[in-house]
């Protein structure tokens, strides 16, 4: 089931990454009440490649990803994703390049009007070519491969909060993307689906090679990654793997075999 | 048809507004309401226009002579008969037909009040209205003292349809004299008057025996078939002298409705209300709409951080206009004709649902609900998607 919904994607252009920062610098305010929150990031990230970032809360993660999914104007420094420069770029040019990226909110941020399968059609009806009936099959296939074939017709106040998160992660999904930004996409979710969930996006990255960006902070599903960067005041510290960097006692099983394996 | 079905998208806009059925309600009730009060308004502006010139319409001419004192039908100066004689030496014209036209005071014969009725005076043997049905019960004006009365007048004037139709003498005083209802027909009130009556010319002036002799106050003019009316127009302009104005019928109806148009405030007001209506409906549907984008800020702000172009969003606030227009126009519409016909029997008036009202009604719904909803647009710039995550 999740091969089929993966082998329809568009593949990345290989051998070049498809994320860029240099010299990245970010601040809010201005005067005295200018706070950096990004200082001086570089950082590549390759197609199919799933990088993890972590770090305290007021890091800096969350304005990464939102500069990463040009949902920023960049103000210093350089971030180039699929090979458009975002320091400079227009609204339209940003705009047209979320269309390749995926987002998975903290919030799922799901349509409150609008049925679990009518929310992940509404990320499938970016795609083009693609005729109403192809459109609503593709939700339906990816509310099956989160697990939610039975809640199609549920508003979100009938879910979970665990099943609006797989609901905003199908979402994502089905448009899909070429590079998924994720902020704690497992926070929400029991052990076993968390897993189940952070395996879809692993496989989206290797089967589609499909980068994926994920701010977490949990250590149960650091196995899934290929590098883990940590992040402190707004610079990046560290990059490596994940026991490294949280260290193997603090590693559940799953994490800690991956890690060693 | 298969390439629009397979284009199709998620109805947003219609599941936004239904997402809270309370508040769809109250929006529609306030477009209804606006739209309502444009219908009355517009009704009230188009009757009034239209009854002014209820009896105008019925005549059986072509051309119409006043007085150029005349300033309305409440006002008709006379002017002097031979001007009918003269216009009869045109080769176009066939007939004439002098009228006077005064407003009496006729007695309700039941409450024994007076109220003041339009009086039309004519010769019972020539033509008046193009209803065929007039010529035949005009014979009985031939004795003096006889009225036709109009069974479409007030209730104020008294039950003298039914009276007379259960075989009843009905007889009551006009202008202080005695007359006696010889039979019914049905003209309609206008603004001008309340009621009408038909009789005699020679009833008419016993009635007003201050009338100088010779003197009417319309002068019905009947043209050759295929003559056109504004060329013998401007032909007896010529011959005639100044003291009688020439006009076509179509003329003389426009003359009518110009004194009710621009001599008085009443058309100004009813439009002032019909774009109250307006502004009242526009409120409503700005706070509609501005809330429901309010409320679904999150929500659009998440759209365009998946790729949704703006102006796309934009077209679904714009979708919420289009709706609500057009849940909003159909019960304003009906509610409008149920109360154009409790105008109508209530006030005798011709207020009538026609295409034109119903359109310009739409029209205005349309644009109060469109501009109301590009206001509420300017909204959706605050979403900004750096603020979902």
């Amino acid at each position: 089931m999740l091969s089929s919904l993966l082998s329809t994607t568009p593949g990345s252009v290989a051998g070049e990454p498809c994320v860029q920062l240099q010299g990245l610098n970010h601040w809010y305010g201005n005067g005295s009440n200018r706070r950096q929150v990004i200082q001086g990031v570089d950082l590549s990230i390759n197609p199919g490649e799933v990088v993890l970032l972590t770090g305290p809360s007021g890091c800096g993660k969350t304005t990464l990803l939102t500069l990463v999914g040009a949902l920023r104007q960049v103000m210093d420094g350089s971030v180039r994703v699929f090979g458009l420069e975002l320091n400079g770029s227009t609204r339209g040019e940003r705009q047209q390049l979320r269309r390749s990226i995926g987002m998975i909110f903290q919030g799922h941020n799901l349509l409150r009007c609008l049925s679990a399968e009518q929310n992940v059609q509404m990320g499938a009806d970016l795609l083009p070519d693609l005729g109403y009936r192809a459109r609503r099959d593709l939700a339906r296939q990816w509310l099956r491969a989160v697990g939610l074939e039975d809640h199609l017709g549920k508003l979100p106040h009938d879910l979970s909060g665990g099943q609006k998160q797989r609901v905003a992660i199908a979402r994502a999904l089905a448009a899909q993307p070429r590079l998924l930004l994720a902020d704690e996409p497992t926070a929400a979710l029991d052990s076993r689906t968390g897993r189940e969930v952070v395996d879809l996006l692993k496989g989206l990255a290797r089967n589609q090679d499909c980068a994926v960006l994920m701010v977490t902070h949990d250590p149960r599903i650091l196995d899934i990654a290929d590098r883990v960067v940590r992040m402190e005041d707004g610079q990046l510290m560290d990059s490596g793997h994940g026991e490294r960097l949280w260290g193997a006692d603090r590693l559940p099983d799953t994490g800690r075999e991956a890690a060693e394996g | 048809m298969s390439g629009f079905w397979q284009r199709r998208r998620i109805p947003l806009a219609w599941l936004l507004l239904t997402r809270q059925p309370a508040r769809l309600a109250v929006a529609l009730a306030g477009i209804a309401f606006a739209g309502i009060l444009m219908f009355m308004q517009l009704g009230f502006r188009d009757g009034l226009f239209d009854a002014s010139v209820t009896v105008h319409k019925l005549f059986d001419a072509d051309l119409v002579l006043m007085s150029p004192r005349t300033m309305s039908s409440i006002g008709m100066a006379g002017f002097p008969r031979r001007r009918l004689v003269q216009a009869m030496a045109d080769a176009d014209v066939v007939g004439t037909t002098p009228v006077h036209w005064n407003l009496l005071l006729w007695r309700n014969p039941e409450t024994r009040r007076t109220r003041s009725i339009l009086s039309i005076g004519f010769e019972p043997g020539d033509p008046l209205f193009t209803d065929p049905s007039l010529r035949e019960k005009a014979h009985v004006l031939n004795q003096q003292g006889r009225v036709l009365f109009d069974e479409r007048s007030r209730p104020e004037f008294g039950p003298i349809g039914s009276w007379f139709r259960q075989g009843r003498t009905v007889e009551t005083e006009v202008a202080g004299k005695r007359v006696r209802v010889a039979g019914l027909v049905a003209l309609g009130p206008s603004f001008g008057a309340d009621g009408n009556m038909l009789t005699s010319s020679e009833t008419l002036l016993r009635l007003m025996p201050n009338t100088p002799p010779g003197s009417i106050e319309l002068g019905l003019i009947r043209l050759r078939n295929g003559s056109d009316p504004l060329v013998v127009a401007e032909r007896l302009r010529q011959k005639l002298p100044d003291d009688v104005s020439i006009y076509t019928k179509k003329g003389f109806e426009e003359f009518e409705k110009n004194y009710w148009r621009s001599s008085t405030a009443i058309g100004f007001i009813f439009t002032l209300g019909a774009a109250m209506g307006f502004i009242v409906g526009c409120v409503i549907v700005y706070q509609i709409l501005y809330s429901d984008v309010s409320d679904h800020l999150p929500e659009y702000a998440t759209l365009m951080a998946m790729g949704y172009p703006l102006i796309n969003l934009l077209g679904v606030v714009a979708r919420e206009g289009l709706l609500l227009a057009v849940l909003g126009y159909v019960p304003a519409w009906f509610a409008g004709q149920g109360l154009y016909a409790l105008v109508r029997s209530g006030t005798k008036l011709p207020v009538e649902m026609n295409t034109e009202r119903s359109l310009l009604v739409f029209v205005l719904i349309l644009a109060m609900c469109m501009g109301s909803a590009a206001m509420a647009m300017r909204k959706l710039a605050d979403a900004d998607p750096a603020e979902i995550f």
